[in-house]
């Protein structure tokens, strides 16, 4: 098995603020990591070092074989890094500039030199497979959430990851759209794609994870199988968590 | 004795086609100062929020420099002063535009300052994550919304511009104020002559108002 992902006592400071404790995570390819924890307990922090959206102070992080130095110390890798990892954020982050084409268009067109009608070719695969094929020349800020989410998982999907990072997904959408955005997600799980999923949809964790990770105050507490992590927790901490999450 | 003005409307008319040239004088040096001052403004505007601070602090010194000094003093200093620096003459022409150029400059690198900054950092994180260059990031994603949003402060400041160019009527360029001023020595007619200029002045704002409100319009409707 190819890990995709190595932390090996990593470590990351806001300020005074120590925000990743010495993490020690690998990735194998073809995995499903979901991440789970409260607000503010590093867990988005974690996966933004995946890309170098976020130093690290101490530690080794190797992802897709690149060495990524603390402190950004390694721009060509980072670079290299950030072809093979896409990512999905929070708020979606579509450039509302653009149509939802172009959105998906920019980054095969200027990263990768696609022809027009190569790039046009590609995003119009991607966003039939998302559902929206439709939508195509519409500008984000005509779509609904859940429907900008998708396209914004397309965006990612249009450089041919290896790697997906999701970054609180469905937590800016209206509920009745959560759904759409997951039936993607797990899609992408099935067809084998590796998946770091920061999350608070527990259903989804357990459906679609092959492990689960809990991080509490920047350190990894607790991780194994979603079964077992969230039927018999074993760290007090991680069954406080979860009898809060799972409550309602 | 009873006193009664009388607006002679026959000197206003007649006082049309002599005012009316220093027209290209007044489009000329304020559009040919905006166009360098625009340059000068992506610029220093940009490298204002540069994370070196030898490129961010001579850039605000510029703009601090030219936004807290009067304009009229800048030209003067430019048409009198500089002279004697260089050891030859400046055309008042040049002297205007140079003056409108680093006077609006420092002004539109605030516009851009401004405009850059209020872009959502998510999008330059979502740039860098679909393995754009910093570069590329900027002006593929940034750049070309920041400059819908700097549309308005550009047109304030593309009228400003075109109001400060009266005040180079005292280095004697033969723009709208000027023409009007050597009119009225001849008619002494200062009245209508002044209300004149005031409404070639306003036909010239109006129009830039105008067709600025319709790209306005037309350049933020996708976002």
């Amino acid at each position: 098995m190819t890990q995709i992902v190595k932390m090996k006592g990593m470590n990351k400071y806001f300020g005074k603020l120590h925000v990743l404790k010495d993490i020690d995570l690998t990735v194998e390819q073809g995995e499903v990591v979901v991440i789970i924890g409260a607000s503010g307990s590093g867990k988005s922090t974690l996966i933004r070092c995946v890309n170098g959206l976020e130093e690290y102070e101490s530690g080794t992080l190797e992802v897709d074989g690149q060495q990524l130095a603390p402190k950004s110390g390694n721009p060509k890798a980072l670079a290299e890094i950030r072809k093979e990892v896409g990512m999905v954020f929070q708020q979606f982050n579509l450039f509302p500039h653009l149509t939802v084409k172009r959105n998906i268009m920019l980054a095969p067109k200027k990263v990768k030199d696609a022809p027009e009608t190569v790039a046009n070719a590609t995003a119009e695969r991607l966003l039939n497979r998302v559902g929206i094929g439709n939508q195509a020349d519409k500008y984000p800020s005509q779509l609904s959430g859940g429907q900008q989410q998708r396209v914004a998982i397309a965006r990612a999907l249009a450089m041919e990851p290896r790697l997906m990072l999701f970054d609180e997904p469905t937590s800016a959408l209206d509920p009745e759209m959560i759904g759409e955005v997951l039936d993607v997600m797990r899609e992408l799980a099935k067809e084998g794609m590796t998946m770091m999923v920061v999350t608070h949809e527990m259903g989804f964790a357990r459906e679609v994870a092959d492990r689960v990770i809990y991080i509490h105050e920047g350190q990894i507490v607790e991780q194994g199988k979603p079964d077992d992590v969230f039927d018999n927790p074993q760290n007090e901490r991680t069954q406080a968590f979860l009898s809060r999450v799972l409550a309602h | 004795m009873e006193f009664q003005f009388q607006f002679d409307w026959q000197a206003a008319i007649d006082s049309i086609p002599f005012l009316i040239k220093g027209i290209p004088y007044t489009l000329l040096i304020s559009f040919g100062g905006l166009l360098i001052g625009f340059a000068l403004g992506i610029v220093f505007g940009l490298l204002s929020i540069n994370k070196k601070w030898f490129l961010r602090w001579p850039a605000t010194a510029y703009i601090e420099i030219f936004r807290g000094t009067p304009i009229l003093v800048q030209v003067l200093f430019i048409f009198y002063g500089l002279p004697d620096l260089i050891g030859g003459p400046i055309d008042p022409l040049t002297a205007g535009i140079a003056a409108i150029a680093l006077n609006s400059g420092a002004y539109i690198s605030e516009v851009v300052r401004g405009g850059v900054q209020s872009i959502d950092k998510g999008q330059t994180e979502a740039g860098l994550s679909l393995g754009l260059s910093r570069n590329q990031t900027f002006w593929s994603v940034v750049w070309p919304q920041a400059f819908r949003r700097m549309i308005p402060p550009l047109g304030n400041q593309a009228i400003v511009s075109i109001k400060d160019t009266s005040l180079f009527s005292v280095i004697g360029v033969g723009e709208l104020v000027r023409q009007g001023q050597i009119y009225i020595a001849n008619t002494f007619t200062a009245f209508e002559v002044y209300f004149v200029v005031a409404i070639l002045y306003l036909a010239i704002t109006l129009s830039l108002s105008i067709i600025l409100r319709f790209v306005e319009r037309r350049g933020l409707a996708s976002v």
